[in-house]
């Protein structure tokens, strides 16, 4: 990334023209009047959204792949909190954090594409619809963004020096820890359960009943994936941040971690193959989608599993890091294969979904926005490095 | 156009072998909802595509609160038509249910049993099914089924989440993507002021051809399968809705295979939401085991790490109260030698002592 | 796509045969993982 060797990063940054910020700027010029448009003229101003097809880019990929890339907070506070990992944290800040801004660009999005916004809350407060696959998303995802945000706390507190209600929080980590792994566990599975309504527009390659448990398992991968990633580039961007009293052996966080990508991946590449089985639908590997489908399955589910292997068992790191890269995207295939992609699959080409710019814009902006937000956070408060006051203590 | 019970029965009476076969077919579809709720039934061979059933529903439709209750958002309000009622070549092209149309007529042309090329046309509407997807998928509860069995549509509650649009295996529900404060979900009511008090929907009503019967869901039934009983040529042998997705209140009759009128042929022949039980029963397990477990695992570690705890501290006591004793030990030996050498040195002081004592005495006793 | 009235049925022995190939895959693989690590 040419950004870590033209821009220096101490204090918070200084110089207000910088190459990432003239680009971030020109993303939020052109979004935010999109925008606009949507709340002042209506979904059909700024979306390809049809009758036929009424779920777009917007729901695909920045609430589905969004929640996704997300589930790095409750995977590493797991790991370290339940499972005892302890050497694992000081990535669980940075992941929490990720999480937490994840989702609420999720939340954001949402906003954005539901009809009236404003509605929201009807769920919970005026009337429930306690069939639907879509309630329990929604209370599990508004649960679990509450409880991201109780679990960010202590950071913010740190930066403050409000040091006992700092305490109340910090008290808080395991029984939310647990909470988050509950709630995600629920949500992440019925995002994928919401598609199981659906046999006759969803392609048969892509439709199972195991699509909840498909989409749960991903996204342990996707979390680990994202923290790998990201944990590396954080690193090279915010170096500065890092505490030089405290080193930490990144590297081998970053294999420990690459082992258990590479295990959970071949365990989702055996449940994508049994679930294959189940359907029964091998004929259909011989068509278009089914070349499609081979492509995210062998190019995006068994090569990442290899390479993690091989990279954990060779110490290669970098290599960890690339194919955590290639897994997100793999992730990001699965999940646009099966809200746009393969879903309305037998319409004719004209009546096919393609998104609109102004789709685009506005997912661009947001993903954006939460970079922008993510990098002020980690210029100022202690993400990346205990803070002074807590040093001693972990 | 409806017909009266008693002409019906007349009917049916009259087909005894068809009246055995709709009751056996009948009892297993009525096993959920009201037994006496209404259906339509559609005979695609009557109908010739004159759209009266279309302008009919937009007259219903266009300004009148045909839902239970008084406001203004429940209006349906739909605007005038693009194209007039009367041209009928728009049924040359595939139009589908939009939120300013419920209902559309299509051409298809197709062979019938007979070898015959002809034209037939099929008439769209939500089909009101006996246990709606959308109703099942709506996360606010905005569907609900009447007793007289139209599936409608509730604005009031509606968040414009669009589920119920993708969760329609018949491509029914429509959205006013174009209104950007009050998006509605737009789809047929089945008249439901009508029906409620047990009019036939205004198409059915309207139309010049007999094409639509309305009455009693399994009376219908009986209807379609005498039909196919006295004019095994004129139909292809299958209600449509009888049984797809669990049975539908609108049932077709057609005289060429249904896959040529753009029906879905390949649906499931059990209810939709059948489908998310699976789903949905995780959650309460989830909600139990995993507190369970990781609650588990949780206190299994801290103990573990509690033990590991224990006997490093025991081992560190250990090791410090060695080193303790065994200074101890050196410093009491050393203590002891230090005392003896003490001893020692004052013995000798003291002897050194009464010896220059001794000296100096014998030069007193001289003098 | 006629078998879609069969998706609800019972598993077939390929998916047990399957699941078998693959719990004895899993580890198999832990073990070609650790064999790197330094113990």
């Amino acid at each position: 990334m040419s950004q870590a060797a033209t821009v220096t990063i101490g204090e918070p940054q200084s110089r207000l023209v910088t190459p990432f910020n003239v680009v971030a700027a020109l993303i939020l010029a052109i979004g935010i009047p999109v925008i606009v448009i949507r709340f002042t003229m209506g979904l059909g101003a700024c979306t390809n959204l049809s009758d036929t097809t009424a779920w777009g880019l917007w729901i695909g990929f920045d609430v589905l792949v969004g929640v996704a890339l997300a589930a790095g907070g409750y995977v590493t506070s797991c790991a370290v909190y339940v499972f005892g990992m302890k050497a694992y944290h000081p990535i669980v800040r940075p992941a929490v954090l990720t999480g937490f801004l994840g989702y609420t660009l999720v939340a954001i999005g949402l906003l954005f594409d539901i009809g009236r916004p404003w509605r929201l809350p009807y769920p919970f407060v005026m009337s429930q619809g306690w069939t639907s696959v879509m309630f329990e998303v929604a209370a599990c995802v508004g649960l679990y963004l509450t409880v991201l945000f109780l679990e960010f706390l202590p950071v913010p507190f740190e930066w403050l020096r409000w040091k006992k209600l700092r305490k109340f929080f910090i008290e808080l980590t395991i029984p939310l820890t647990i909470l988050g792994v509950i709630l995600s566990t629920l949500h992440q599975s019925s995002l994928g359960a919401l598609f199981i309504i659906t046999p006759g527009k969803l392609h048969p390659l892509w439709y199972t009943p195991y699509l909840g448990i498909l989409f749960f398992v991903s996204s342990i991968v996707a979390g680990l994936s994202m923290v790998i990633f990201e944990s590396g580039l954080s690193h090279r961007v915010f170096s500065s941040r890092l505490d030089p009293d405290h080193p930490v052996d990144h590297d081998a966080l970053t294999l420990g971690l690459t082992k258990a990508a590479a295990l959970v991946l071949y365990a989702y590449f055996g449940m994508k193959v049994m679930a294959l089985a189940h359907g029964n639908h091998w004929d259909l590997l011989n068509t278009g989608y089914g070349a499609w489908f081979l492509v995210e399955l062998i190019g995006f589910v068994a090569l990442p599993c290899t390479l993690f292997a091989r990279a954990y068992r060779q110490r290669d790191a970098r290599l960890a890091r690339f194919t955590a890269g290639l897994t997100a995207i793999g992730i990001v295939l699965n999940r646009l294969n099966v809200s746009i992609i393969a879903f309305n699959w037998q319409l004719p080409a004209q009546e096919r979904y393609v998104p609109h710019w102004m789709e685009i814009a506005v997912t661009i902006t947001l993903i954006t926005v939460g970079v922008l937000a993510f990098r002020w956070i980690v210029e100022r408060m202690p993400v990346l490095a205990e803070h002074s006051d807590y040093k001693a203590g972990h | 156009m409806s017909i009266s019970r008693r002409q019906f029965l007349g009917g049916v009476s009259a087909a005894g072998i068809a009246a055995l076969h709709a009751s056996e077919g009948s009892a297993s579809e009525d096993f959920t909802g009201n037994p006496d709720r209404y259906g339509v039934l559609v005979d695609l061979s009557l109908c010739i595509g004159c759209r009266t059933c279309e302008a009919a529903c937009y007259e219903e439709n266009k300004d009148r609160d045909t839902n239970r209750k008084a406001n203004n958002e429940r209006k349906n309000n739909l605007p005038p038509p693009e194209v007039p009622f009367d041209d009928l070549s728009v049924t040359h092209t595939k139009r589908r249910t939009s939120s300013r149309t419920f209902t559309v007529v299509n051409r298809y042309q197709a062979k019938d049993a007979t070898g015959q090329q002809r034209d037939v046309y099929r008439k769209i509407q939500c089909f009101h099914c006996n246990e709606p997807a959308c109703a099942s998928a709506c996360l606010v509860g905005a569907f609900s089924k009447t007793k007289e069995g139209a599936v409608v549509y509730n604005p009031e509650y509606c968040i414009g989440c669009r589920y119920c649009i993708t969760a329609c295996p018949f491509y029914i529900p429509t959205y006013e993507y174009d209104k950007a404060f009050t998006p509605r979900v737009m789809k047929c009511t089945f008249c439901s002021h009508r029906t409620s008090a047990g009019l036939p929907p205004a198409c059915v009503e309207a139309c010049p051809y007999g094409v639509m019967t309305f009455g009693k869901r399994k009376e219908l039934l009986e209807l379609a399968n005498e039909k196919i009983v006295s004019h095994p040529d004129r139909y292809v042998h299958h209600i449509y809705g009888e049984k797809e997705v669990g049975g539908t209140s609108w049932l077709y009759l057609s005289p060429v295979p249904f896959e040529e009128l753009g029906f879905s042929t390949n649906l499931v022949t059990f209810p939709l939401p059948e489908l998310t039980h699976g789903a949905l029963s995780v959650v309460p397990m989830v909600i139990l085991l995993w507190p369970t477990v990781l609650g588990g695992l949780f206190m299994l570690n801290r103990r573990k790490e509690q033990i590991a705890e224990d006997e490093r501290r025991a081992a560190v006591e250990a090791a410090v109260s060695k080193a303790v004793a065994e200074t101890e030990v050196k410093g009491e030996v050393k203590l002891s030698s230090a005392l003896k050498k003490a001893e020692k040195d004052k013995e000798q002081a003291v002897k050194k002592a009464v010896e220059e004592a001794k000296k100096a005495q014998p030069e007193v006793e001289a003098k | 796509m006629n078998t879609l009235h069969e998706f609800m049925r019972h598993a077939a022995p390929i998916e047990y045969a399957l699941a078998l190939a693959f719990l004895v895959g899993f580890w198999a693989f832990w073990w070609l993982l650790v064999q790197g690590e330094d113990r």
